[in-house]
């Protein structure tokens, strides 16, 4: 028609980018109103979204947490080397030398069989067990920790070495069951990642159909908005805007959650962490954790309903 | 302006609503459309704005073959076209003014200029006081004018009301029409359905007369 002959001229150019950002405000602010006027369904919507969101990513945190604990301890993947009972203490420091002198080993440490005893008898309710004994069974010990990132076969190789020298009985490697520990955490990873793409996939759904019910309740209101004119933009824009403040919402509120869970646990987990020996503090969401939950929550409400608007839209027409 | 080619309208239930309606509305011109309930005037009203589409035949409106037109341009037709409806169809959760504001807002008219042109159209219609209540507080009549200040605030070139005064007293009525009179005299298009014999009598305007979905008569203004 005449207009679209005009409408290059800068001036119409100008006014269409004025009226493009006044639209977009006025549904944005629009919707936000209209989820204030009905704060008892707004807030149900938002709480199952948070609770929704609030798993995954409570599951993520914990996971990493799991993995800076088990990273900690995969550099602690020390050789047990036992000596033979009864080698002399005489041999001990020759022993020691041949491990200090390994480019491959970080450090060396001693534990004759009095200091083996004086730890057993600390324990509690050792102390009647070890006075039916008549002498001290236990054999010298030589911790042996690998130098940082060491290779597995290196670090094989190194036990095999151990396991040569005269006079050692026995060479423990403490790695099987982190081996087993990181294809748990890699378990655990993967159920998490199903979990988050389910309840995702939740979130999407519960955005779409709230939104579909909006549209439902606003049906004459966009009947009158397609006779008088309004373009499929025009209709779409505030109910695309709602699902993203849905989203904000909902991820706002998962935020919450999972920093009350944590304050609750942190306690507890320190409380554990000292009787392993380690001084571990259960980690939050940083700043940039908590960006990517709010901006993937906004994400899923806007997919949620996009996916409403198209398909309900179009079938309101004006009669 | 508007020109039917031989429409026919025919319904998914069999109805047949129009029976090869041709006929030509000229720019500037006011023109009623009566006939018995079920002759065919809304089917025929609501063929212009694009809210039924003829089974045979072509309307065009401004030379523009309605038939041709792609989905995404119906929004630019219907901006050239005001509807004004019996049951006024006002959105009942806002003010007069933001029922009137609302074709500004759809074509993104700035803030400060639609609050000018709603009151200029409220004040043309005698509701400049009213712009604040709400519709269903208004009377019958009010709520018309309401509809119909919603109908020209754009200013379209074409005014079409599909039965505008049917839930309105003769004096209401009167007052209405001379409405749409002015609104001709500034040569907007107008296009009324109305089965108000008398009424249109007095109007001395064109009167194009449906019986059962065909044309029986087509009277040209000042013959009654």
């Amino acid at each position: 028609m005449s207009e679209s002959v005009s409408r290059r001229s800068p001036g119409r150019l100008r006014r269409s980018v004025n009226a493009f950002a006044s639209s977009h405000g006025r549904a944005l602010l629009g919707s936000l109103g209209r989820l204030w006027r009905t704060p008892l369904n707004t807030l149900l919507t938002i709480a199952v979204l948070g609770v929704a969101l609030a798993l995954p990513t409570a599951f993520l945190l914990l996971l990493s947490n799991l993995q800076g604990v088990t990273a900690g301890w995969r550099t602690d993947a020390r050789l047990s080397i036992y000596l033979e009972p009864g080698t002399s203490p005489e041999r001990y420091p020759a022993l020691l030398a041949r491990f200090e002198q390994d480019p491959q080993v970080a450090a060396v440490s001693l534990i004759t069989p009095e200091q083996g005893l004086e730890e057993f008898r600390q324990l509690a309710g050792m102390e009647d067990a070890l006075a039916l004994l008549d002498a001290n069974p236990l054999p010298a010990v030589i911790l042996v920790w690998p130098a940082a990132g060491l290779e597995p076969q290196a670090y094989e190789a190194l036990a095999a070495r151990a396991q040569q020298l005269p006079g050692v009985e026995q060479v423990q490697l403490d790695r099987e069951w982190i081996q087993r520990l990181a294809i748990m955490v890699e378990l655990a990873q993967r159920v998490t990642l199903v979990i988050a793409v389910m309840l995702g996939v939740a979130v999407v759904l519960i955005v779409g159909n709230t939104i579909r019910l909006g549209i439902e309740n606003r049906r004459e209101e966009v009947t009158i908005v397609k006779l008088l004119g309004g373009t499929d933009a025009f209709i779409r824009r505030p109910f695309l805007y709602e699902g993203c403040w849905y989203g904000l919402g909902g991820g706002l509120l998962a935020l919450l959650m999972v920093s009350v869970a944590l304050l609750l646990l942190r306690g507890p987990a320190a409380m554990l962490a000292v009787s392993y020996g380690s001084s571990l503090r259960l980690a939050g969401l940083d700043w940039q954790g908590a960006g990517l939950l709010l901006a993937s929550s906004v994400l899923l409400g806007l997919v949620g309903s996009w996916l409403a608007v198209g398909r309900h839209l179009r079938e309101i027409e004006p009669r | 302006m508007i020109r039917f080619d031989n429409v026919s309208k025919r319904y998914p239930n069999g109805h047949q609503a129009l029976f090869g309606i041709s006929l030509h509305i000229r720019q500037g011109e006011m023109v009623f459309v009566t006939g018995h309930s079920g002759a065919g005037k809304s089917t025929l009203l609501r063929m212009i704005p694009l809210l039924e589409r003829p089974t045979t035949g072509q309307v065009l409106v401004n030379g523009i073959n309605l038939n041709r037109l792609p989905r995404r341009r119906i929004p630019q037709l219907r901006r050239r076209v005001g509807m004004i409806f019996q049951d006024y169809r006002l959105l009942h959760d806002r003010s007069v003014f933001d029922n009137v504001a609302l074709p500004l807002i759809i074509r993104g008219v700035p803030p400060q200029e639609v609050g000018r042109r709603v009151r200029a159209a409220l004040d043309k219609v005698g509701l400049l006081d009213k712009e604040a209540v709400e519709p269903i507080t208004l009377s019958g009549g009010e709520q018309q004018r309401v509809g119909i200040a919603r109908a020209v605030v754009s200013r379209p070139p074409i005014l079409v009301a599909d039965e505008p005064t049917g839930n309105l007293d003769p004096e209401l009525s009167w007052e209405i029409m001379q409405l749409f009179r002015d609104f001709q005299q500034v040569g907007v298009t107008v296009v009324i359905a109305s089965h108000d014999l008398e009424l249109i009598r007095r109007m001395r305007q064109r009167v194009i007369v449906l019986e059962r979905g065909r044309l029986l008569d087509d009277v040209p203004a000042g013959s009654t």
